[in-house]
């Protein structure tokens, strides 16, 4: 008997549930072959407004965990891309990648989260500080998370610049709603469902795909995104800047036309936790 | 209808006629489905604002948040073109430090829910005795509960003697009747204790859905079973007997949601706060986020708006 093709229909990751976008949009993807591949969500601002919800929601539980917790858990994200690095390498591969270079990214990847998840009970010890001061005080320097950060990713390196964007800042307690590249959306989808089995509570991360002209100008002018971690262009740099300027927001830019490696060491460091971090300076008097 | 119906419902309804659940559902799933843009939101959007009874019901009120919300109630917002809100909503002993907020001669009421609120477990005379004092303490308006055990037990003469008990207490002031829907189990029961009520009522009172204080509150489907019954009753008898979705309304999403329904079933002469009100605490902020949205074209995050300020 001839069986019937059965056919994944891409999600996105939002809130901690696969979903369409509110549009009902669609756009085609191909395979290396130029075969169509599958419809992924062209999401919309409206998609945007309710990622934004959803990381609100989920924010305050996510700042409160420990940090040992939030390691663990960004932890058990890289045992879940390591168990399930074949998928990821189908997903990488469409976009005309080698077998070779597709498990490079995915090493790359899995040892980016690592690495941050190894900071997650760390990185308060060497940014924070006791300061000294010239009266009978305790002046400390502690860091606090921001809130939701807008994530842009890059358009090359679809799994591993998204990965390297969206660790450093969720590992502090920060959420995080990220567009993925829109030529390769389909490893962001991929990512989605390890996300969903990684203990990472709903909301947290929310990969958000679609066309970038959509949805910059929402990036940029939402109040409620205390930043921006985007991988630009001159003119989306200038448009999310002038956006920023309006709504309060931090921004950290990565120049598209300069292809970032993201697979060097310098792409990982422990100021790109520092970047999406508010520091709080507390007086306490001595022997109260 | 089964036979297990007592006599006193089964007179009532061949009276009034039943609900279709079913179809009630259907209408108003409709009703979210209206695209509201732009003008027509922005309009919607205000008349929303100008109709909410701004509450505040909880153990832990004290006169000075009573008297914040007073002023949030009268200037919801820096923008002169948002209209004062309709009514602020507080417990009786909170009456006065509202009126020494708000002045005599303020834009915003003050009603106040009397009657043991929200349970109603409480003798009558103590219960009028709530209502008199509320009154003379300087509130315009009155929110009571009924008597849903006497309601369910057929007793309908004493649910209705009751209310004209507490009418008579309020003087001119405006009742609103409390159903509490959650508690009267079917559509049917809650047609007939909207009848019950509107049969005793004056022209300007209200009924209202619920307390607040239960698990279920307003719905799209318990707002159309009254504002039906509000229609039926009108065509009959020629009295106009206002609403009052309360609880659960939280979003302007929703309040947009009630309004189409007011709109689709009684049509503009009840898109007025003298005829129909939200009782509300967080949607205000809501509706101020949305018009403020309209306004600048960014989404707004809920902190500017006086929310809580631990917010995300």
């Amino acid at each position: 008997m001839n069986r019937l093709p059965i056919t994944k229909t891409p999600k996105v990751y939002v809130g901690g549930a696969f979903i369409r976008s509110e549009s009902g949009r669609t756009f085609a993807i191909k395979d290396a072959g130029g075969r169509f591949f599958a419809n992924v969500p062209q999401c919309t601002r409206k998609d945007l407004r309710n990622a934004v919800e959803a990381a609100a929601k989920a924010g305050p539980g996510w700042a409160k965990r420990t940090p040992y917790n939030r390691g663990q858990i960004l932890y058990r994200l890289g045992e879940m891309l390591e168990a399930r690095k074949a998928d990821m390498a189908d997903a990488l591969m469409l976009g005309g990648v080698s077998k070779s270079a597709a498990a490079k990214e995915i090493t790359a990847a899995v040892d980016r989260l690592i690495y941050y998840a190894g900071w997650a009970d760390k990185y308060e010890q060497v940014l924070g500080s006791v300061n000294p001061v010239a009266a009978p005080y305790f002046n400390f320097t502690v860091t606090e998370p921001m809130g939701i950060v807008g994530v842009i990713a890059p358009e090359e390196a679809p799994l591993l610049g998204l990965v390297s964007l969206v660790a450093p800042v969720i590992v502090s307690g920060n959420t995080v709603v990220a567009l993925a590249s829109a030529a390769q959306p389909y490893p962001a989808i991929v990512l989605g469902e390890m996300l969903a089995t990684s203990d990472l509570p709903g909301g947290v991360v929310n990969l958000l795909t679609g066309a970038r002209k959509d949805l910059l100008p929402t990036f940029a002018t939402h109040t409620h995104l205390r930043a921006l971690a985007a991988v630009a262009d001159a003119g989306e740099r200038k448009a999310l800047a002038l956006g920023a300027v309006e709504s309060v927001k931090r921004t950290k830019f990565w120049k598209a036309e300069e292809k970032t490696d993201w697979f060097s060491e310098k792409a990982q460091s422990l100021y790109a936790i520092r970047d999406f971090l508010e520091f709080k300076t507390t007086w306490h008097p001595i022997g109260a | 209808m089964p036979p297990t119906v007592p006599a006193a419902f089964r007179r009532l309804f061949s009276e009034i006629g039943t609900v279709d659940a079913v179809g009630v559902e259907e209408r108003v799933a409709k009703y979210t489905t209206r695209s509201i843009k732009k003008r027509a939101k922005l309009f919607g959007l205000k008349l929303a604002v100008s109709m909410l009874d701004l509450t505040t019901l909880e153990g832990k009120d004290t006169p000075g948040k009573v008297e914040s919300l007073c002023r949030k109630a009268v200037r919801p917002h820096d923008d002169p073109g948002i209209p004062p809100v309709a009514a602020v909503c507080v417990y009786p002993a909170m009456v006065r430090p509202a009126r020494r907020a708000l002045g005599a001669a303020a834009p915003v009421r003050i009603a106040s829910v009397a009657t043991a609120f929200p349970s109603g477990q409480m003798p009558l005379k103590t219960r009028l005795a709530e209502v008199r004092t509320a009154v003379a303490d300087g509130a315009d308006e009155i929110d009571m509960v009924i008597n849903r055990g006497a309601f369910l037990a057929g007793e309908f003469a004493r649910v209705q003697d009751e209310i004209a008990a507490v009418l008579a207490a309020c003087g001119d002031a405006p009742l609103k009747v409390i159903l509490e829907t959650s508690e009267l189990e079917t559509y049917d029961n809650i047609r007939a204790a909207s009848f019950l009520a509107m049969r005793v009522l004056r022209a300007g009172d209200f009924i209202k859905t619920s307390t607040g204080k239960t698990a279920a509150n307003a719905t799209l489907g318990n707002n159309q079973v009254m504002l039906e019954a509000i229609r039926d009753f009108y065509l009959e008898t020629g009295t106009p007997v206002g609403m009052k979705p309360a609880g659960g309304i939280r979003t302007a999403k929703q309040a947009l949601q009630f309004l189409v329904a007011v709109k689709e079933t009684l049509g503009d002469a009840w898109l007025t706060n003298a005829r129909y009100r939200f009782g509300a605490s967080s949607l205000l902020n809501d509706l101020l986020r949305q018009i403020e949205k309209e306004r600048t074209g960014a989404y707004q995050a809920p902190y500017y708006f006086s929310e809580a300020a631990e917010s995300y």
